[in-house]
């Protein structure tokens, strides 16, 4: 389910590397990603309206692999 | 010409990896400020967009040299050996961003600046700015809203809201009156510099021709302001806007700042609002009519 | 933070401050036999944190244990300025043959501790500047220099006392000033300290106000005295809506979304910051508004807790629409109260659209802000709109509903 304001969108390729998962975990402020028991990748839902848009998500991962939504633009 | 600080002014950041610290260290240098180094124990060797972090200020006045200034931007109970750690290190103007702090402690610090011979604004403000110049602390906030808000220009700015120095700074702007100075003195009950304090700094700036104050219940510095300015006949009109007029009818509530509660009869607005109209200052009912009111102020001058 | 005096004579006992023997009672019987514990006759004193409980008739004096009970009976539901007591303090009453004042609190000017002494005790000190100032002393002194006997002695000198008396009551001056600092005080008052037949000084109702932002440095002290973290001790208690504002501001760190008051009226207002706030609340009421609250959001708050605070404030009953309405910001972002307002009308069931009359919050990240209110169908406006127009806006539409 996504937020309110925010979506956040995680290509399956990089929600099963558990590195890169790991990296989008550290650098969100507001804790959007989680990782499960086996390393992938979780949005944390009740904290996508939390997003600040500093983009360091975005930032992370390789070109477009990692979407932030404004879902009130659409 | 401007106040405090100048273009090339050298100040520090304490407790520059904090999260409040990092933002404005980030606005400061967008802005033009001169941030030659940065303090956080433990945290030697990092750099904050190009800021070198060191464990203490005397690292920095070795390896770096000596900063003129310091942002302090700690927890609370660090605030006080931060203070004493800059006047210690010798440096003379000390904005204190970090708010609820007990007054004894400012009180101490303040005894010891003033054995320095330096100055300290705050605790509780967002520091000072002079438009197009430079600003130290959060004042603003990013460089493009500091700018959209605050334009070079003659009107000097007191206030003991933050917040409120920006809209009065945007008010200004907006009805072509730029700023020389603008400093948020802090919301607490004891400041390191008052209104009056800041008087003969004003008075001495070529390029300051009006003064515009923000100001609200509790305490007694605008009766200070009120005998500064009818003992030394000062040349600036002031015009200044008093918020929390409800709060008379209400004895003892705290609301606003630290140091807005009601105790007595001279922390009223009533009492603060007769004491400033009888020396001379105008008295503002809303913001947006205080471009108005310094025009005609200073039309009474000549200016 | 205002101590009762009870716990004011707590403080002072620690410090080994000489007083009468006392207790503090809840009930008829404990009245009757603490006067009987003390013997002879006794003050009886209701315990209210304002003052004028003597005019109020809250203060009795008892000869006998059954006086003390009967005494206690009428002193108890006498209401202070909208106050009930608390509870009653049973003293013995001394004999005495002058009185003296003593005070020490801050000069916000000179930016130090002012000790203030007079031999006029037990009157208002403001008539006793005023028409006898040299039975009045005012003495600075140095928060971070040796604090030392010489201080109080100074200050009990100026008004002519000397003698046994200097001697006597410096130690007790001087204590006052030592605890003041200690313990973070912004007032320390004893008046009257009395002076005995034999010579002897007592303190007789002492007055004691901590600074709220020391309570957690002190939390030792407050525990000792039986003051819980809930009692603001403002001029009246929270109520419980105040209460809950609290709660969730301190649910997170991120920011300020509180210091919540309740007022009576049908406007509900989410407003900040703290000089932003003062002046929106005069705003409104100067169009003829009535808030529902007062409050104030600053320092970025997150967007969970703007949504609860807007959800607490929709939940008053009587509460119609809000205005969402501070100064030009600078850390605190446009898009984040929008987002946080938005979410609390819809999860408390409104339309934001339809329920928030206004919302002025010009400054960071206001283009972002807009446009989530846009897509709501929110009234904004930017900061060509004056927070006095705003505040205009918001009555005007509520009026007209």
């Amino acid at each position: 389910m996504a937020g309110m304001f925010i979506d956040v969108q995680v290509d399956d390729a990089v929600a099963q590397d558990r590195d890169l998962s790991k990296k989008l975990v550290d650098v969100c402020a507001v804790d959007i990603f989680a990782q499960s028991e086996d390393g992938a990748l979780q949005i944390v839902d009740k904290n996508l309206d939390e997003c600040v848009l500093c983009d360091l998500c975005i930032q992370a991962a390789p070109d477009g692999k990692v979407r932030v939504i404004k879902l009130y633009e659409s | 010409m401007s106040i405090l600080i100048r273009k090339d002014t050298p100040f520090i950041v304490q407790g520059i990896t904090g999260r409040e610290a990092v933002n404005l260290t980030r606005e400061n240098l967008d802005y033009g400020a001169k941030i030659i180094g940065g303090v956080t124990p433990g945290r030697a060797g990092r750099d904050i967009y190009g800021v070198p972090v060191f464990d203490c200020v005397r690292d920095v006045v070795e390896k770096v040299g000596q900063p003129e200034g310091s942002v302090i931007s700690v927890p609370p109970k660090f605030t006080v050996d931060a203070m004493i750690e800059a006047l210690e290190n010798d440096i003379k103007l000390i904005v204190v961003v970090t708010e609820n702090i007990p007054r004894g402690e400012v009180a101490q610090a303040v005894e010891l600046a003033n054995l320095r011979g330096a100055r300290i604004i705050g605790p509780n403000c967002l520091g000072i700015i002079s438009p197009d110049e430079a600003k130290m602390g959060g004042v603003g906030g990013p460089a493009a809203n500091t700018r959209q808000a605050y334009t070079k220009g003659p009107i000097g700015i007191m206030s003991r809201s933050g917040g409120m120095t920006t809209e009065i700074a945007s008010t200004l702007t907006a009805a072509g009156m730029g700023q020389s100075t603008c400093v948020s003195i802090g919301g607490d009950a004891i400041v390191g510099t008052s209104y009056a304090e800041l008087m003969p700094l004003f008075e001495a700036d070529p390029e300051t021709k009006a003064i515009a104050i923000y100001s609200e219940p509790g305490g007694r510095m605008e009766a200070e302001l009120a005998e500064w300015v009818k003992e030394h006949n000062s040349r600036l009109p002031i015009v200044a806007f008093m918020a929390g007029r409800f709060m008379d009818e209400m004895k003892g509530m705290r609301f606003g700042h630290a140091g807005t509660i009601v105790e007595g009869k001279e922390d009223t607005t009533a009492e603060k609002i007769d004491r400033m109209e009888a020396a001379g200052i105008s008295v503002a009912e809303r913001i947006e009519e205080i471009p108005a009111l310094l025009k005609k102020r200073l039309e009474e001058k000549g200016n | 933070m205002r101590f009762y005096e009870y716990e004011s004579k707590a403080l002072f006992a620690k410090h080994s401050l000489p007083m009468g023997e006392r207790a503090v009672v809840k009930t008829k019987e404990e009245a009757r036999a603490a006067a009987e514990k003390i013997g002879g006759p006794v003050v009886v004193k209701s315990q209210v944190l304002s003052g004028g409980r003597m005019k109020a008739g809250a203060v009795q004096f008892a000869d006998t244990p059954d006086e003390a009970a009967e005494k206690f009976e009428h002193v108890l539901p006498i209401v202070v300025n909208g106050e009930k007591a608390r509870s009653i303090l049973i003293e013995s009453k001394s004999k005495l043959v002058q009185e003296y004042f003593v005070s020490v609190t801050w000069d916000g000017r000179r930016k130090l501790p002012v000790l203030l002494f007079s031999d006029m005790g037990g009157i208002d000190i403001e008539e006793v500047a005023e028409s006898h100032p040299e039975h009045l002393s005012r003495t600075h002194f140095s928060t971070f220099l040796p604090l030392t006997p010489r201080l109080a002695k100074e200050a009990v000198g100026k008004t002519g006392v000397t003698g046994n008396d200097l001697n006597r009551l410096t130690p007790i001056v001087f204590e006052l000033a030592k605890l003041f600092l200690e313990y973070d005080l912004t007032l320390a008052e004893i008046n009257p300290i009395g002076k005995l037949e034999n010579g002897r000084f007592i303190v007789l109702d002492g007055h004691v106000d901590m600074e709220a932002e020391a309570r957690g440095k002190h939390a030792g002290l407050l525990k000792e005295l039986g003051i819980g973290d809930d009692e603001t001790r403002q001029a009246r208690p929270p109520t419980p809506f105040e209460l809950e504002g609290a709660r969730l501001n301190a649910v997170d760190h991120r920011g300020v979304a509180g210091n919540v008051v309740e007022f009576d009226g049908d406007l509900g207002l989410i407003i900040g910051a703290g000089g932003g706030s003062l002046t929106l609340f005069d705003a409104v009421r100067n169009h003829g508004g009535k808030p529902a609250n007062y409050c104030e959001i600053g320092g970025n708050p997150s967007v969970g807790k703007v949504c609860n605070l807007t959800k607490l404030i929709l939940s008053k009953p009587g509460v119609q629409k809000i205005a969402v309405m501070m100064n030009v910001v600078s850390n605190t972002r446009v898009d984040m109260v929008a987002r946080g307002v938005i979410k609390g009308c819809i999860e408390a069931g409104k339309d934001p659209g339809e329920v928030i009359t206004i919302f002025r919050i010009p400054g960071s990240w206001e283009e972002e802000g807009f446009k989530i209110l846009a897509k709501h169908g929110v009234e904004f406006c930017d900061r060509s709109v004056s927070m006095y127009e705003a505040a205009g806006r918001a009555v005007a539409k509520l009026k007209a509903s």
